[in-house]
């Protein structure tokens, strides 16, 4: 089975003053049509960067060093930067966090959304205006042809991420990345959008990233998890094996320390420590200062230990039952 | 929004009139202009006579609403050295002045914008630091050197253009203007090119300034991951956002550029209204400095009102507030 | 760095610098941060050579150039490295009236120096004060003054020069208090606007709460924090103060001929330029021009170090 997206030793490290830093350690996985995969982490682990390496777009002074990024097949990091802006947006996508940056203030909806159909596909303005009402319809929103002429900034921030996530779907993409859209959002507009986008994935088959730090979030949408520390992926496996079973320590830390995921009444287990500074890295395993399973062995770089179709990343990993 | 209009307009008119009589009362403290214009060997009768001729017997706020009633009628006196009527004075300038602004404005605009944009999209490439430190020159060295270097270059050493002066003037579509003739241009080149430096490298700064800025927001990443080239992102996404602050700027500098044509005119020996005011200073012709001074309230009030609504115009947040 | 830092969602977040920080390692820290940029360190040294020649002019120039029994109309005109009646070469040449010109611009210089430096400090001490007052007090004399600054701002420092100039007179005295007034609005608005942001934080809340004098918490606890760009703002108003007198001067509306001033120098030099005596009129200007850009660029590096912003 070929995924609509295959990441593979994908690296990439940014040169700052104090020194080369490793933001993306390795990474690989792969997301077949359709799906949603979630990838986890607490902020600076490096998950936002990968989201950016996939498309190409990380800007000095950082550098995608290694790896594959394969798309329908097609690897990415073979193509000429022309070549690669092209795949933009028509194979692979991406949505912002914040809904009230990602578009352009003094633009109107509907001419940011058409300047991105005539990107990739020669037609009039009013072809492309009538594409992009379609996407807002798609994405459930009242009165598509009037939000087009309004201006981002009289639109609602849960509308906003709606004709975000439009335009990134403008040419049914095999892939989007996701970098945190519903961290911006009410709880309740989050709920409305997540189902959303469950419903497109499963309609248009497109593959979708979603980069998020909340678990809970992950855990009701995406069909597979990447837990992420430190620039590695720690684990990975099906939504229901990584939150049912967790392998890895730092997993099973995250998994406790979310309330819902809770039982109500005890009192909430926190991981000890805090995120590591990636300048200067424990040697071996990144987690071990603040593993309650370390072990001297774990100063040694840790296997990556393959069953059932997931993988953990670890010297001391948690049994299954 | 009619309410704003009335409340920004009725704070012009107070402006105006403020200043109307902040002018008066220093430019009537300079001197005894009688000394200047007359004979010193001329007698006390004629001195008395010319003295009362020009009401200068008369205590000052008497003085003041003279002169306001005359303005009230359009009358803003005559110049004691031409002897003609201030605002025919003004007017004969003018044109030649509004002709040497456009085109410095224009050179400035269409150098100094595309170079702030080079200059902002590679911030580090060694023609973005040159077009940086020429932008520092253009900033720092006095106008009025630069226009000597000019002259000495292309006037004296080379030849190529003449030294000062305006050119024939010419008819096109019912104005007269120099710009009509290429002898008209010849003259106004040179002038226009020193004029527009300081205000380019005004517009350099502004411009990168605005672009290092945009280059790193969201809404650029979000136009990159669509796969629109950098072509599109930068004229269509980006100048649009940042040609508010420039059009503000460049909307305000316009009266700061009819402020150093003073230097400019000088220099170049240029017939314009700054070369009237710099004259009527040293000859202490009173009404010309006066109207002139009031002229160039008003002018300031009126160029700060445009660019509120041009503001209001560009960026539709403003103009909502506006309307709400 | 910054707009990584936003990309990567603080993936890059460096540790801070160290806490409590002495003034002596403020000044080392800033020193090594301006050391930075070549161009800033060698403006900085020609700022202080023109110092030392324009205020020692007495001691290094081989003339004193407005003594007039000193100067012989024979040597009027002399190019560029000619020997003079005095003895000695003239490197710049002589003027008109038989003056070395190098000696000349030396005490031109002095003249631009003392009216730039003075200006600035007086306009820096009334913006401040104006500004202070304004953001302390705030309601109607903050509105009443900012708009007083605001409608100055909007005019051209040049015109309002020309027309005090105009009014006062000439002379050194008047030109200095005609940039004062043009020129206190610039530090007005630059302090007001830093002390607005200052005033809404705690401290400032917490230092009014005590019962000190007003005028403490205004110079003790918002000035320094106010500094930084007044700084910046200070230097590059010196400069365009000695620009706008040498421009008054060449005018003819600026300092009177007998005072010695590169302005007038230029505008002297400026009714021969239809002759072949070209350093009558490029030499002061060349010496105008590498000040005023000096001082420049020493502002524009200064900023780039004080700007909090600044991570590279």
């Amino acid at each position: 089975m070929t995924g609509a997206l295959e990441v593979r030793g994908l690296t990439t490290r940014f040169e700052t003053r104090a020194g080369p830093v490793t933001a993306v350690n390795d990474v690989s996985f792969s997301v077949a049509p359709g799906r949603i995969m979630g990838l986890v982490g607490e902020s600076g682990s490096g998950k936002s960067v990968t989201g950016f390496s996939i498309l190409g777009l990380i800007e000095e002074p950082g550098r995608v060093t290694g790896g594959s990024v394969l798309v329908e097949g097609q690897d990415l990091r073979a193509l000429k930067p022309d070549q690669m802006r092209r795949m933009r947006g028509r194979k692979v996508s991406m949505v912002f966090q914040d809904p009230m940056m990602t578009l352009n203030p003094v633009l109107r909806v509907g001419d940011q959304m058409s300047m991105a159909v005539r990107v990739h596909e020669k037609m009039s303005k009013r072809a492309a205006w009538d594409r992009a009402r379609e996407a807002l319809e798609i994405v459930g929103i009242p009165a598509p042809a009037e939000r087009l002429k309004a201006y981002p900034h009289q639109l609602s921030g849960g509308m906003r991420q709606r004709v975000a996530i439009a335009t990134a779907l403008l040419h049914r993409p095999a892939v989007i990345i996701a970098d945190e859209p519903t961290t911006a959002l009410d709880v309740s507009i989050q709920g409305q959008i997540l189902a959303e986008v469950r419903r497109l994935a499963d309609e248009t088959g497109t593959a979708i990233v979603w980069v998020t730090h909340d678990l809970a979030v992950v855990s009701s949408l995406a069909d597979d998890i990447c837990v992420m520390y430190a620039g590695r992926i720690v684990e990975s496996g099906t939504s229901e094996q990584v939150i049912t079973a967790p392998r890895h320590p730092y997993t099973k830390g995250l998994i406790e320390s979310v309330p819902s995921l809770h039982e109500p009444g005890r009192k909430l287990p926190q991981i000890p420590g805090s995120t590591p500074q990636l300048l200067n890295l424990p040697t071996g395993c990144p987690f071990r200062p603040r593993c309650p399973r370390a072990t001297d062995i774990c100063a040694t770089e840790p296997p990556r230990l393959d069953t059932d179709g997931r993988h953990v990343l670890c010297h001391h990993p948690l049994e299954t039952t | 929004m009619l309410g704003y209009l009335v409340r920004r307009l009725a704070q012009a008119v107070a402006v105006v009139f403020a200043m109307s009589v902040i002018v008066f009362v220093g430019v009537y403290a300079i001197g005894n202009p009688i000394d200047v214009m007359i004979d010193p060997g001329a007698t006390q009768e004629i001195r008395a006579k010319l003295i009362e001729q020009y009401g200068l017997d008369q205590p000052l706020w008497q003085q003041y609403f003279v002169f306001l009633a005359n303005v009230a009628e359009g009358d803003l006196g005559t110049s004691m050295v031409y002897n003609i009527p201030v605002v025919d004075l003004v007017f004969s300038r003018l044109p030649a002045t509004v002709e040497l602004v456009l085109v410095s404005v224009t050179i400035a605009g269409v150098v100094g914008i595309p170079a702030g944009l080079y200059a902002g999209y590679r911030p580090d490439s060694i023609g973005a630091k040159a077009i940086m430190a020429l932008s520092v020159l253009g900033f720092s060295v006095p106008t009025f050197w630069i226009g000597m270097l000019l002259i000495m270059a292309f006037a004296v050493n080379l030849g190529w253009l003449p030294s000062g002066g305006r050119g024939d003037v010419g008819e096109v579509l019912g104005l007269h203007t120099s710009l009509a003739t290429a002898d008209g241009w010849s003259h106004v080149i040179m002038p226009a090119i020193n004029l527009s430096l300081f205000k380019m490298g005004l517009l350099i700064r502004l411009t990168r300034a605005g672009m290092v800025e945009a280059m790193s927001t969201d809404y650029v990443k979000f136009a990159r991951a669509q796969g629109l080239p950098d072509r599109q992102i930068v004229f269509r996404h980006i100048l649009r956002n940042i040609s508010i602050p420039i059009v503000t700027v460049f909307g305000l500098e316009l009266g700061s550029t009819l402020a150093f044509a003073v230097v400019t005119e000088s220099v170049f020996n240029w017939p314009g209204v700054g070369k009237l005011i710099i004259d009527s200073i040293l000859q202490l012709d009173r009404p010309v400095m006066v109207s002139y001074l009031i002229m160039v309230v008003i002018l300031f009030v009126l160029i700060n009102l445009t660019v509120d609504l041009i503001y209001a115009r560009l960026d539709p947040r403003v103009r909502l507030k506006g309307g709400a | 760095m910054s707009d990584t830092a936003t990309t990567t969602g603080g993936t890059l977040a460096v540790p801070s610098a160290a806490p409590a920080e002495t003034r002596a390692t403020r000044l080392r820290n800033f020193w090594s941060d301006y050391r930075r940029s070549p161009v800033a360190v060698v403006s900085l040294a020609v700022i202080v050579v023109l110092l030392f020649v324009s205020f020692g002019a007495p001691l290094v120039s081989p003339q004193d150039p407005y003594d007039m029994a000193a100067l012989d109309w024979m040597d009027a005109f002399l190019g560029p490295g000619t020997v003079g009646s005095g003895g000695y070469v003239h490197v710049l040449g002589t003027d008109n009236a038989g003056r070395d010109m190098l000696s000349a611009i030396f005490y031109g210089l002095r003249t631009s120096f003392v009216i730039g430096l003075s200006a600035g400090a007086l306009a820096l001490t009334i913006g401040i004060c104006v500004g202070l007052t304004a953001a302390y007090f705030g309601g109607r004399i903050e509105a009443l003054l900012m708009r007083i600054v605001d409608l100055q701002l909007s005019m051209p420092a040049i015109l309002l020069a020309l027309v005090l100039v105009a009014v006062l007179g000439q002379g050194i005295g008047q030109i200095v208090l005609a940039l004062v007034v043009a020129q206190y609005a610039y530090f007005a608005r630059t302090t007001h606007g830093a002390a607005t942001v200052e005033r809404g934080k705690d401290y400032i809340e917490a230092a009014r709460s005590t019962p000190l004098p007003t005028r403490r918490v205004l110079f003790r606890h918002l000035l320094p924090n106010v500094m930084p760009p007044l700084i910046v703002v200070a230097t590059v108003q010196v400069a365009s103060a000695i620009a706008l007198e040498a421009t008054l001067s060449f005018l003819g509306v600026g300092l009177p001929l007998t005072e010695p001033s590169l302005g007038s120098m230029i505008s002297n030099g400026f009714k021969y330029i239809h002759t072949d005596r070209y350093w009558l009129s490029i030499y002061p200007g060349i010496f105008l021009m590498i000040t005023v850009v000096a001082i420049n660029l020493v502002g524009d590096q200064v900023r780039t170090v004080l700007d909090p912003r600044r991570s590279r």
